[in-house]
């Protein structure tokens, strides 16, 4: 047992930091000081881009992928600290349902020409990708979804109404599940995976306005959309299999504990300039306690991450056991968020302004811009990608055998 | 960065597992408990001698077998699945724990004893007015011949009629909380002046209020060196204790996964019930994460004093939370069962209530993490 890096680990992360250091866009870095947070997603696509195409340049913007489409060869703890570097320095993510998503399905499941188009593609940024998988009616329950595809020749014809779709507004293409098979014994079988041009006719983008203010999220209608059979992933029927393979996979950095990190610390300046009653929210004994307590569900998180890396590293692969990260994750990240609120008091009730520019209060407590928006977006952690009480059952199912 | 075991400690599990799976298994720990001693010394002696582990965690040159922190956390992991009594926490750890750090003849004698099984400790430590903090000692040592003499009274010494020895806090000099002038002595349990009262405590296990009246004691140690080596040597005992929770905890959800899979009720098994599930995910989450926080403290006793005590506290508030957590869960999902003294969980239950507590609270221990936070 060792719990410190190696050497080579640490030139790594050494490395890292300085890539990041050197190579960070600095206007970027000044508009989130100025309280634009990268987390909520709400910068412009160009912001992304230009991060992302720095990355890519470098090759480390698919570290997980296999090396012959582009990915790194590092070892499990090597993703795990470039992970974590990029946290602990708040950079723009990277475009994750590009990268993390379809990438993988592609290369696992995709034809040599879809390899050879959509792969490099993904890597330069040049194409952005949307997830066009839950509908009104199918949330946690995805595999009831409506979506219908139907066979025409050498293409489908698809229509339906997909839903809270993450930045479509920028993407360029989606990848959607769709109904191939009504008919089919059970609903999963039914399912085909659909690789889908944002700009073809029949695709209408409508914004969903979250309830920070963000534009954020999306509806995507689909209406006699056709699309290449050679855009189909996998076989017809078999969508469900991709999707289910995304479980699995690239779960690196899915606890964020070094932008909990960040986030307590800025807690902890914020509750250092806030006086009430002649001392510092800092000094207050029942702040202060849940301050520590916050603390030690951090590090409780960090040393069970670590761990599962370690196991990850002696060949033990990662399993179900990711849904404890995801929700200790974000248990903790709405914690801190809920914190941060607690501490402004009703000073926190300001809407982060672009235009305006800062209130009386932000300008002598800085962390605060913003945090009333951000606790009211982060509520949306616990909820997407798997709802908390779905990784619940997943670890019930999965891990306890109930 | 690595939490696997090296083979070594891999064979050094499975051999304590397999002995204790044969020698402490629960019908026969309960005979032993509630017999008038209240334990088996033969068990002591075998591990000394048949299984010789009672040098795991001993340096080589001390005579042991070269291991360390993570040897006691192995062995304190498994006493803690079959809810073991032995004196390895206060003997091995912290007695072990103030005798290396006291580089002196004596102390090395003193470290081959309980490496033979032959001296086995109590930490007397616990006064009635002081709770958690180890400065606050009205015990007193004055310097008498060669040796000292203790008087005083400590209450609630866990495990002391099982020891060959008390390890008992007292005070030479200094005010009261002065953590100068607390020193560490080394008093026969048998000795003259030394009075027990014992009684059983919940978990099975006997403790004695014990009161000293100008009895004999050998320092531990330099009697002006401060408490820098006791309070190492306690954080050492706390990571094991750490160890030992996650044993039992281990065991209560194991224990309640099965019953909740073969009670039926409605017609279908208890563990159908989403409510349940979720609860008992949550069991699994603080256990997973009490094991993390287990290893982190144990990797981390060696490092300096200000880094040990953050990682040493934040483990036992973790461990401490996780303890209520899984134990009210085991004890609820197994319904009146798990209210009855048959069943094992009610006695898993019981340590971990008491594992809570033993040295520091989840209070105090977060006062221990916010006196090294600046405000």
């Amino acid at each position: 047992m060792e719990l410190n890096f190696t050497a080579a680990e640490l030139a790594f992360r050494e490395e890292v930091r300085s890539f990041i250091a050197e190579r960070y866009p600095p206007e970027l870095r000044a508009r989130q000081d100025a309280g634009v947070d990268p987390i909520r997603l709400d910068l412009d696509k160009e912001d992304y881009l230009r991060w992302h195409r720095i990355v890519a340049q470098r090759g480390w913007v698919a570290p997980a992928w296999p090396v012959e489409y582009g990915g790194t060869g590092w070892t499990p703890t090597q993703r795990h600290i470039w992970a974590e570097e990029q946290g602990r320095a708040r950079t723009v993510p990277i475009v994750g349902f590009s990268v993390n998503l379809v990438g993988p399905i592609i290369y696992t499941f995709g034809t040599p020409a879809q390899k050879a188009y959509f792969l490099p593609r993904i890597l330069s940024g040049e194409h952005w990708w949307c997830q066009g998988y839950s509908e009104p009616g199918a949330g946690s329950d995805l595999a009831s979804l409506q979506t219908r595809a139907v066979r025409q020749g050498d293409h489908y014809v698809v229509n339906g109404q997909k839903t809270w779709t993450t930045l479509a507004q920028h993407a360029d293409w989606g990848f959607f599940l769709v109904r191939t098979d009504p008919a089919a014994a059970r609903k999963q079988e039914g399912i085909s995976f659909l690789l889908i041009d944002m700009k073809s006719p029949g695709v209408t983008v409508r914004p969903i306005i979250t309830l920070d203010g963000a534009h954020e999220i999306n509806e995507v209608w689909l209406q006699d959309v056709k699309v290449p059979v050679g855009n189909r992933v996998h076989e017809e029927n078999k969508g469900w299999t991709c999707a289910k393979v995304l479980l699995a996979h690239e779960r690196s950095n899915i606890a964020m504990v070094q932008r909990s990190k960040s986030a307590l610390l800025g807690l902890r300046r914020m509750a250092a300039r806030i006086v009430e009653g002649g001392r510092t929210l800092a000094e207050d004994p029942a702040f202060r306690r849940k301050l520590t307590e916050i603390e030690v569900e951090l590090m409780a998180l960090e040393f069970t991450e670590l761990r599962m890396l370690s196991a990850e590293n002696a060949g033990k692969g990662p399993g179900a056991q990711a849904s404890l990260l995801k929700i200790r994750g974000t248990e903790i990240q709405q914690r801190l968020s809920e914190l941060a609120l607690e501490a402004a008091g009703s000073h926190g009730a300001v809407r982060l302004n672009r235009f305006v520019g800062l209130s009386g209060f932000e300008q002598q407590v800085p962390e605060a811009v913003g945090i009333v928006d951000s606790y009211l977006n982060g509520r949306k952690t616990s909820i997407f990608g798997g709802s908390n009480e779905i990784q619940r059952n997943i670890l019930a199912k999965m891990v306890l055998g109930l | 960065m690595d939490f696997e075991y090296t083979s070594e400690q891999q064979m050094l599990r499975e051999s304590i597992a397999r002995y204790l799976g044969d020698r402490y298994r629960f019908a026969e720990r309960q005979a032993m408990v509630r017999s008038a001693a209240g334990w088996r010394p033969q068990i002591w002696q075998e591990l000394g001698e048949q299984l010789g582990i009672l040098g795991a965690p001993f340096s080589e040159a001390l005579g042991g077998l070269g291991g360390g922190a993570v040897e006691s956390m192995i062995v304190m992991e498994e006493f803690g699945r079959v809810l073991a009594i032995e004196p390895w926490l206060d003997t091995i750890v912290i007695g072990g724990g103030l005798l290396r750090r006291w580089d002196h003849a004596r102390a090395r004698e003193l470290i081959g004893l309980i490496i033979a099984g032959q001296l086995r400790c109590a930490f007397a430590y616990p006064e009635p007015h002081a709770r958690f903090d180890l400065t606050d000692v009205a015990t007193t040592a004055v310097a008498s011949g060669a040796g000292w003499r203790i008087d005083g009274f400590k209450d609630g010494v866990a495990g002391a009629p099982f020891a060959t020895h008390l390890l008992v806090t007292a005070r030479h000099a200094g005010g009261r909380r002065d953590p100068r002038g607390v020193a560490v002595y080394l008093v026969p349990r048998d000795g003259a002046g030394v009075a027990l009262r014992e009684y059983p405590t919940v978990d099975g296990s006997r403790a004695a209020d014990v009161r000293f009246e100008a009895a004999s004691a050998e320092l531990i140690g330099d009697a002006d060196a401060g408490i820098d080596a006791l309070e190492a040597a306690v954080d050492e005992g706390v990571a094991a204790l750490c160890a030992e929770a996650v044993g039992v905890l281990r065991c209560l959800l194991a224990d309640t996964l099965r019953y909740a899979k073969e009670r039926r009720q409605f017609g279908a098994p208890i563990a159908a019930n989403q409510v349940l599930q979720h609860r008992m995910v949550d069991m699994y989450i603080a256990l997973e994460q009490a094991v993390s926080m287990t290893c982190m403290a144990t990797m981390m006793l060696a490092r300096p004093a200000a880094e040990r005590r953050r990682a040493v506290s934040a483990a036992k508030v973790q461990v401490g939370k996780a303890a209520r957590l899984v134990g009210q869960g085991a004890v609820q999902i197994h319904g009146a069962m798990g209210m009855t003294d048959d069943l094992a969980v009610s006695h898993y239950f019981r340590r971990a209530t008491l594992i809570e507590s033993q040295l520091g609270s989840v209070d105090h221990h977060c006062a221990r993490l916010e006196q090294d936070i600046p405000a």
